[in-house]
């Protein structure tokens, strides 16, 4: 740690909105992809990528959504926005059951929804300047006609820490962190209220991703976003959400807020995953729980508990028993089955 | 501080020039640092430090055209006790170096190894080359060094192929492949990177058991400051094709004397600190504002300088020098004294 302190530039007083109305409401979502084989290809398997996941989301609340690869937390943000359609459950939006919805109505709900993806190098265009990138939701939406939406363009790369003249220019002109900004102010255009960011921060430079996760945490205090974060980082996510949801191999192990997630975890694959995370301390010394063996393959997942193969607490009965994810504390989640253990 | 032992490899002055269409990038401009026998040596950096161009300098995988090593020094004791100077020497004695005395692994084990031999081949491949063994031999070597990573029913999976294992079940065998021949020194490219955590957490546990058990020394480039924490005795920060700061891993993490080190370890996210608690402000990460510099085109003095906040006018002039600030830590900031007095302050 340094010892020179300096006050971050437009640092100032943040609380958090308390929100007690639900804006996102997951129930029992499914997404399994067949496998087809055979000379007919019929369907001989499924990948079961999310498997009966359920939660839900407070109106301005943060909430990340944490797993290792293949644990289904990209399948299960697109899944939400209908990016790939479900197979199975609910996604209710301010009540609405979105996954019934035609193409047609499906649109006005995507002007709520928006995503930001992880790779800032595939997910612009590069043969499209940065105006049209980020004024095609608005056109598509009928928003901001005529001279108004390059005015708003050029608000929203300010937003964005860019500048208006940025707009004419094409995506391989701006680094990676500027490409993220030009991803961010993509997801702005249209107004949404809900927005899933999905690994934003993984694919930047170290030095680079404080910038991008400050950026958020400002816009999502000024607008009032209710975000869907996803990430593979506990460190990042313990840090600008109000609750996690930890996930593997298609399933919610624990949901909870996370100075709770983090200091009182009460699933085994928590405590491995936080215990797993390398600290940035030459003098801490700790004893770490090594995880055997590797995720199993989604298509065979274990009879019972998903994660009990690699579980030091499992018994026999998770072999057996499908665990419920049942709250243990107040807003706190897990879905195993012994509460003899931590 | 440091346990002056055997220097083992002794980088010195290294430059690579890449000649491109839009100029020359000088990806390694001037490095110099050394590695002692069993020790760990991490060099930190982002992309277009340089960090990977100097450990591809050392093997001699730079391609040349278009790069080339123009000038400095590396310097390498092998087994055979005989200092060479790894620039100088022809390409039949670097194959005799490479995969017996140094060896490296990289951060994707898929492109690493070749999807159309048993894993079993390609290590008893470098085995036979090395050490003369015959088919039956190697193989047996093998699946004796697939035991030694960990991996299960070796004689089995010696008859494997790359795309019948997990990704960190691959890191394994690319570690068995590159410790196949103890080699005197490993270099180890990000070689967590692309894993999970639950796995990179297996790899790195199995990383200080082997070199406990062999005594190699490790090179290991990361930008992860976490897996520095954890594996490294000394530790190389590189900026903008140079060094800018080089000390113990514990003087680097408690003590930085480079504005560059400070913001990095400022930036990242500390498990288990600063965790959200409910109806207070949220913390905010001190970002280190600007962007990682374009390397054919960096400033003309102190190459952090635009993104320092502690920059004069000094800065802008001239490269500064590395400055030695005790204890073998070693800065290149100008001000690093003022550091030190405002650490003493503080702590008095």
């Amino acid at each position: 740690m340094t010892t020179i302190a300096t006050v971050a530039p437009g640092a100032g007083q943040r609380v958090v909105p308390a929100t007690g109305e639900t804006l996102l409401d997951v129930q029992n979502l499914e997404k399994f992809f067949p496998i087809r084989g055979g000379l007919l290809s019929r369907v001989v398997g499924n990948v079961k990528a999310v498997n009966d996941v359920s939660f839900s989301i407070g109106r301005g609340e943060v909430v990340g959504l944490v797993g290792e690869s293949g644990s289904g937390k990209t399948t299960a943000g697109r899944a939400i926005l209908r990016l790939i359609e479900p197979t199975g459950g609910q996604v209710l939006f301010n009540g609405t059951d979105i996954t019934k919805l035609s193409k047609g109505q499906m649109r006005d709900y995507r002007r709520e929804m928006q995503i930001i993806f992880q790779d800032p190098f595939a997910s612009l265009n590069p043969r499209m300047t940065v105006a049209d990138i980020i004024g095609e939701a608005m056109q598509i939406h009928n928003l901001n006609p005529g001279k108004q939406r390059i005015d708003r363009i050029a608000e929203l790369l300010e937003k964005v820490g860019l500048r208006p003249e940025h707009m004419r220019r094409y995506p391989h002109e701006f680094s990676g962190g500027q490409r993220q900004r030009i991803g961010i102010a993509r997801a702005l255009a249209v107004n949404p209220s809900f927005i899933v960011a999905d690994e934003p921060v993984s694919a930047l430079d170290v030095s680079i991703q404080a910038q991008v996760v400050n950026l958020l945490q400002d816009l999502q205090e000024e607008l009032g976003l209710t975000v869907l974060f996803i990430a593979h980082d506990l460190a990042v996510v313990e840090y600008i959400c109000d609750r996690i949801i930890v996930m593997y191999l298609g399933r919610v192990m624990e949901i909870a807020p996370s100075r709770e997630l983090n200091n009182n975890p009460k699933h085994p694959y928590t405590e491995a995953l936080l215990s797993a995370a390398p600290v940035p301390d030459p003098t801490v010394k700790r004893q770490r729980i090594i995880l055997e063996g590797d995720i199993p393959s989604p298509i065979n997942p274990p009879s019972g508990c998903v994660f009990r193969t690699r579980c030091r607490y499992a018994i026999d009965d998770c072999a057996k028993i499908v665990p419920e994810l049942r709250e243990v504390a107040p807003g706190h989640f897990k879905a195993c089955i012994r509460d003899d253990i931590l | 501080m440091t346990p002056q032992g055997e220097v083992l490899l002794a980088v010195n002055g290294l430059k690579t020039y890449f000649n491109t269409d839009d100029g020359v990038v000088k990806s390694v401009d001037g490095v110099t640092f050394h590695i002692n026998k069993g020790e760990t040596l991490a060099v930190v950096g982002e992309s277009g430090s340089g960090k990977s161009v100097t450990s591809l300098s050392i093997m001699r995988l730079i391609p040349m055209p278009p790069g080339q090593i123009v000038d400095g020094e590396i310097l390498f004791t092998g087994k055979d006790g005989v200092q060479k100077n790894i620039v100088k020497l022809s390409e039949a004695e670097m194959r005799k170096i490479r995969g017996n005395d140094i060896s490296m692994i990289f951060q994707e084990p898929m492109t690493s190894l070749n999807p159309v031999y048993t894993v079993g081949d390609q290590i008893a491949e470098a085995v036979m080359l090395h050490q003369g063994k015959n088919k039956k031999e190697a193989m047996g070597v093998a699946a004796d060094m697939l035991r030694f990573v960990g991996i299960p029913a070796p004689e089995k999976r010696v008859n494997e192929y790359p795309h019948q294992m997990s990704g960190g079940m691959r890191q394994r065998v690319m570690i068995a492949m590159a410790l196949s021949c103890n080699p005197a020194l490993l270099i180890a490219d990000e070689p967590t990177t692309a894993l999970d955590v639950t796995i990179q957490a297996q790899i790195l546990d199995l990383m200080r058991k082997l070199q406990r058990d062999i005594g190699m020394s490790i090179l290991f480039i990361t930008h992860n400051l976490g897996v520095v924490a954890e594996m490294a005795d000394r530790v190389v920060v590189m900026y903008g094709g140079r060094v800018v700061e080089e000390g113990d891993v514990v003087e680097i993490f408690k003590a930085p004397r480079h504005p560059y080190t400070m913001g990095l370890l400022n930036s990242i996210p500390r498990p288990g600190e600063h965790v959200h608690v409910p109806g207070q402000p949220k913390g905010r990460l001190e970002a280190i504002p600007g962007n990682v510099p374009n390397p054919l085109n960096l400033p003309r003095g102190c190459a952090f300088e635009p993104r320092c906040k502690f920059a004069v006018e000094a800065c802008r002039e001239a490269v500064p020098p590395l400055f030695d600030t005790g204890n073998g830590h070693m800065a290149r900031c100008i001000r690093w004294q003022e550091f030190e007095q405002v650490q003493q302050e503080v702590t008095a």
